[in-house]
């Protein structure tokens, strides 16, 4: 069975503003999951609270708009209970960052196949523009009219030195390149978080599309090797220009292989109960 | 000690009696690090290995290793045993073993006037004498002189016995917990049977040690059998059990094998997410023994996460339960209600223990009731069952498990560190006679699925497994359209989401066992308790029943819904004795729901159980 991408539009429409980076995002997560040979069944998306997390609204598949930060631990619950599914986490930069920051960093350590996309903006979109982790040092926002005393994080830095299996950057105005990462972030076993340059046109006024079309590199362009982790720091903190694509990916073994036997099946799906044998030597621990 | 029958001229050289008496009292207490929790444990097993019914209060700091000798770093252990049917660990003991000076001031009120105190004689000096508080020697003084005393150089008759082995001083120093055992076995006629199989597992690696704790056991039992401070040797028979194959349980072994048991009746497999927490952490610990079983657990960063990853496999499929006590609840409510919301099976194990905040982590109370049934956002009710005694913990566990399923609600299942820890004899269930837990799955049909259809009945909507074709649907914690799921903040559509979801919440009352009164159906007085106090209350009305006073009993094991009768119920008595270990909750709650109900509460937050004798004294005064 194959399936195309008008499969995963969903008649909800979008709720973003007009221009929303979260468009782009979108569009390229609804073509690269036929792409992969994906159909709608296949595949469950769980998000955060923030406008980016507002998308599995807007795409057929299964779907949970869950609370604020908290998307990661219940992605994995899912995949842990239900892991023939392909499963996608989304949210933005305060939901995975901010609130959720201290569930990515285990997550990232403890390797559960997912595609982790945040939709990062650099404000808080829902909440009509507060500073977030991302927002740059002096930035003024409703929360800092006198300019960000703080600077911001940098999430491929904390990736890499999380144990990050994957991970990848890309602005969301650059389709093909999203949807070609997103394409290897899927097929990668373990844990991939692809942070994207999605741009809040509305709150938002210096990390515009217009900002990061002048702005971003694609490193594999360049000639990066992604299987070099001290390459992938030096490319993630760059100052001259801002780098995008695939900074790291490496062949380390996703969680569910070490729990191979209670995986074999899905869990849900697992037969139950239990031979003559087991249950004597239960009994005998037992009583 | 009732006396019931003497029987005199044993074969004993030194002609001590034998007395049968039908239930006894002991208190093992030392140091955190004399092992008084494993002698007590292994007391017991060989009480439950013996027939007796017994129950039993680990009552431990929440220090690993408090400072050695003082006051803080004192454990103790209280099991009573018995030939009748008994809910409660005994008010006051028979025997008191002290380990040391400060075991003895921690713990003196607790023994009976006349009461036998075994002491280890050897540690009784100045210096321990001083951390514990003690101004005189009080084996020396006339403190003790309302009880039998036996002093008993523990170190040196240890030390003694083993001087042939090849150990080390300090590794004969922690026998003498054994020795003391051996001691209290020969006093009540015990079996050395039990205990010594299992050192000899316990230490299969090391068998000189293995070797020195059976050495010393048998050292102290022949030492009680020949000295002469001994006189009597009690004899304790069976406990009129019905047939069945009994084995030891504590609440949280008993919840753990519940839910268990509760997954493989529904056809599931069970997940467990869990942030490590006194005193929850062993159903982690079991649940884990147990993969092979379809269960799956996760210790996860912190409690959010825990319950969290809880709600996603829930929403894969499987059934998901997450446990904790009162803080980690305080970091889930969120998530519960997430699951309030998207309307998901989600059983939360809350094992209460002493608050607020930290609180004293290692102690019992019941102050978590309002928490788990209005701490949280909006309007957001939840199910709450809680196990009365350890072994009762099995059957609720999975009542908690199927009133989930049902009803795709999460539902608390409320303990506490006294059922948690405690122990009693348990009854194995033939696994054939649980009735199966009936899943409503989700079918894809000719028409789009409708996630929030419902059944007329219970007005559950269905299961969708995740996966199957058809059923793709989207749902979370914005307020949800009726059917489709989707989002909505249509005002007419929210009024009738919550009130459906309160609906379903109230007709889980048809689906419980109504409340049943113990007594007379109707007069003066009834007492109404929860969870953990069954004990306290039930021996309190049996004992003034016996002296012809009309008191009677309810107990409740479902707290919301609560069963339909009980409106009735309380209607028939002039006043209704509300005992709990909290400041006034389920009163709270009954003169909320039954207004014109005339309550009185008997309430305690100092991380102990009721002793019978308190509920006994309240009920005399309201009689
Ligand atoms: C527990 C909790 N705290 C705060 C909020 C309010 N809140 C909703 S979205 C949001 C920030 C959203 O920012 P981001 O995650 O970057 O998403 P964006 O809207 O920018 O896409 C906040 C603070 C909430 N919903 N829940
Ligand atoms: S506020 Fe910003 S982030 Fe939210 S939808 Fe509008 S443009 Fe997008
Ligand atoms: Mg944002």
């Amino acid at each position: 069975m194959s399936s195309e991408v008008k499969d995963f539009n969903h008649k909800v429409a979008p709720d973003w503003c007009p221009g929303c980076g979260d468009f782009g995002l979108l569009a390229g997560l609804k073509k690269a999951l036929p792409s992969v040979s994906l159909e709608t069944h296949d595949v469950m998306v769980v998000s955060g609270i923030g406008c980016s997390s507002n998308l599995p609204g807007f795409i057929n598949t299964y779907g949970l708009h869950t609370l604020h930060g908290r998307s990661l631990p219940i992605a994995q619950g899912f995949k842990l209970a239900n892991h023939k599914m392909t499963v996608v986490a989304v949210g933005g930069d305060g939901d995975g960052y901010g609130i959720g920051v201290g569930h990515l960093v285990h997550a990232m350590r403890r390797n559960i196949d997912m595609t982790y996309l945040v939709m990062n903006n650099s404000i808080y979109g829902l909440t009509t523009g507060q500073t977030s982790p991302t927002s740059g040092f002096q930035m003024k926002t409703k929360s800092t009219p006198f300019g960000n005393p703080e600077l911001p994080l940098n999430p491929l830095t904390l990736a890499l030195g999380s144990g990050c299996g994957f991970v990848a950057r890309v602005y969301t105005g650059h389709v093909t390149q999203l949807i070609d990462i997103v394409q290897k972030a899927i097929k990668h076993p373990g844990f991939a978080l692809i942070d994207t340059f999605s741009p809040c046109v509305t709150f938002n006024k210096i990390n515009t599309h217009q900002y990061y079309k002048e702005n971003v590199k694609d490193i594999n362009k360049l000639g990066h090797n992604p299987s070099d982790l001290y390459a992938a720091f030096r490319e993630a903190t760059r100052e001259d220009c801002i780098t995008t694509g695939i900074f790291y990916q490496s062949d380390r073994p996703c969680y569910e292989a070490s729990e191979e036997e209670t995986l074999r099946e899905p869990l849900f799906a697992h037969k139950l109960g239990i031979s003559r044998e087991e249950e004597t030597a239960l009994m005998a621990e037992f009583v | 000690m009732d006396k019931l029958q003497s029987q005199s001229g044993s074969q004993n050289p030194l002609n001590k009696e034998k007395i049968i008496v039908s239930a006894i009292t002991i208190r093992f207490a030392g140091d955190s690090g004399d092992g008084m929790q494993l002698t007590g444990d292994q007391f017991t097993d060989t009480a439950a290995v013996m027939g007796n019914d017994f129950a039993t209060l680990p009552d431990f700091p929440a220090e690993i290793r408090a400072p050695v000798g003082t006051l803080p770093g004192v454990s103790s252990f209280q099991i009573q045993f018995s030939e009748s049917i008994i809910f409660t660990p005994g008010d006051y003991s028979d025997v008191l073993v002290a380990m040391n000076p400060a075991a003895l001031k921690v713990n003196l009120t607790n023994v009976k006037k006349n009461g036998m105190i075994i002491v280890n004689e050897s540690v009784f000096n100045e210096v321990n004498l001083k951390k514990a508080g003690w101004k005189v020697n009080p084996l020396l003084d006339g403190t003790l002189q309302n009880f039998q005393v036996l002093k008993v150089p523990l170190s040196e008759l240890t030390q003694n016995s083993l001087k042939d082995l090849p150990l080390k001083l300090s590794e004969v120093e922690r026998c003498k917990n054994f020795f003391a055992l051996g001691i209290v076995f020969w006093l009540y006629s015990r079996t050395l049977d039990h205990t010594t199989t299992w050192i000899r597992n316990r230490f299969a690696k090391r068998p000189e040690i293995a070797n020195a704790n059976v050495v010393a056991m048998n050292a102290g039992y022949n030492y009680a059998d020949i000295t002469e401070i001994l006189q009597t040797q009690y004899e304790i028979r069976k406990a009129d059990l019905e047939p069945g194959v009994y084995r030891k349980i504590t609440g949280n072994e008993a919840a753990a094998i519940g839910f268990i048991a509760a997954a493989q009746l529904a056809g599931k497999t069970l997940f467990y997410g869990s942030y490590p927490i006194t005193p929850a952490s062993n159903i982690l610990h079991d649940l884990a023994k147990h993969k092979h079983f379809g269960v799956k657990t996760f210790q996860a960063e912190d409690e959010i996460a825990a319950v969290g990853s809880a709600i996603g496999a829930s929403f894969g499929g499987e059934l998901g339960i997450t446990g904790t006590s009162g803080p980690g609840i305080c970091l889930k409510s969120e998530a519960i209600n997430l699951a309030v919301m998207a309307e998901l099976p989600l059983i939360v194990i809350d094992v209460q223990r002493a608050g607020p905040s930290t609180g004293m982590p290692t102690k019992t109370e019941q102050t978590d009731l309002l928490q788990v049934m209005f701490g949280r956002n909006g309007e957001s009710p939840i199910a709450i069952v809680a196990p009365k005694t350890p072994s009762d913990s099995f059957q609720m566990a999975i009542e908690a498990a199927r009133l989930a399923i049902t009803f795709m609600t999460p539902v608390v299942f409320l303990s506490e560190g006294n059922i948690a820890n405690g122990a009693e004899p348990w009854k194995l269930p033939a696994l054939e006679d649980l009735p199966k837990i009936a899943v409503k799955h989700a079918e894809p049909g000719a028409t789009p699925f409708l996630p929030y259809e419902r059944d007329p009945g219970t007005l559950a909507r269905k299961w969708a497994i995740p996966g199957t074709k058809g059923l793709e649907h989207r749902i979370g914690g914005l307020s949800k359209a009726d059917l489709t799921g989707n989002v909505s903040y249509d005002p007419e559509n929210n009024q009738k989401m919550i009130n459906l979801r309160a609906e379903k919440i109230n007709r889980i009352a048809n689906y419980i066992p109504e409340a049943v009164v113990e007594g007379p159906s109707t007069g003066k007085l009834l007492v109404l308790g929860w969870g953990g106090t069954y004990g306290a209350i039930y021996e309190a009305v049996r004992n003034l029943r016996a002296e012809n006073k009309t008191v009677a009993h309810t107990h409740l094991n479902y707290l919301n819904p609560f069963p339909k009768n009980l409106g009735d119920i309380l209607r028939r008595f002039e006043s209704i004795l509300i005992p709990e270990l909290n400041m006034g909750q389920l009163l709270f709650l009954i003169r909320a729901k039954f207004p014109g109900v005339h309550t009185v509460g008997l309430n305690k937050v100092q991380g102990q159980p009721f002793r019978v004798a308190e509920v006994e004294e309240k009920i005399r005064l309201l009689l």
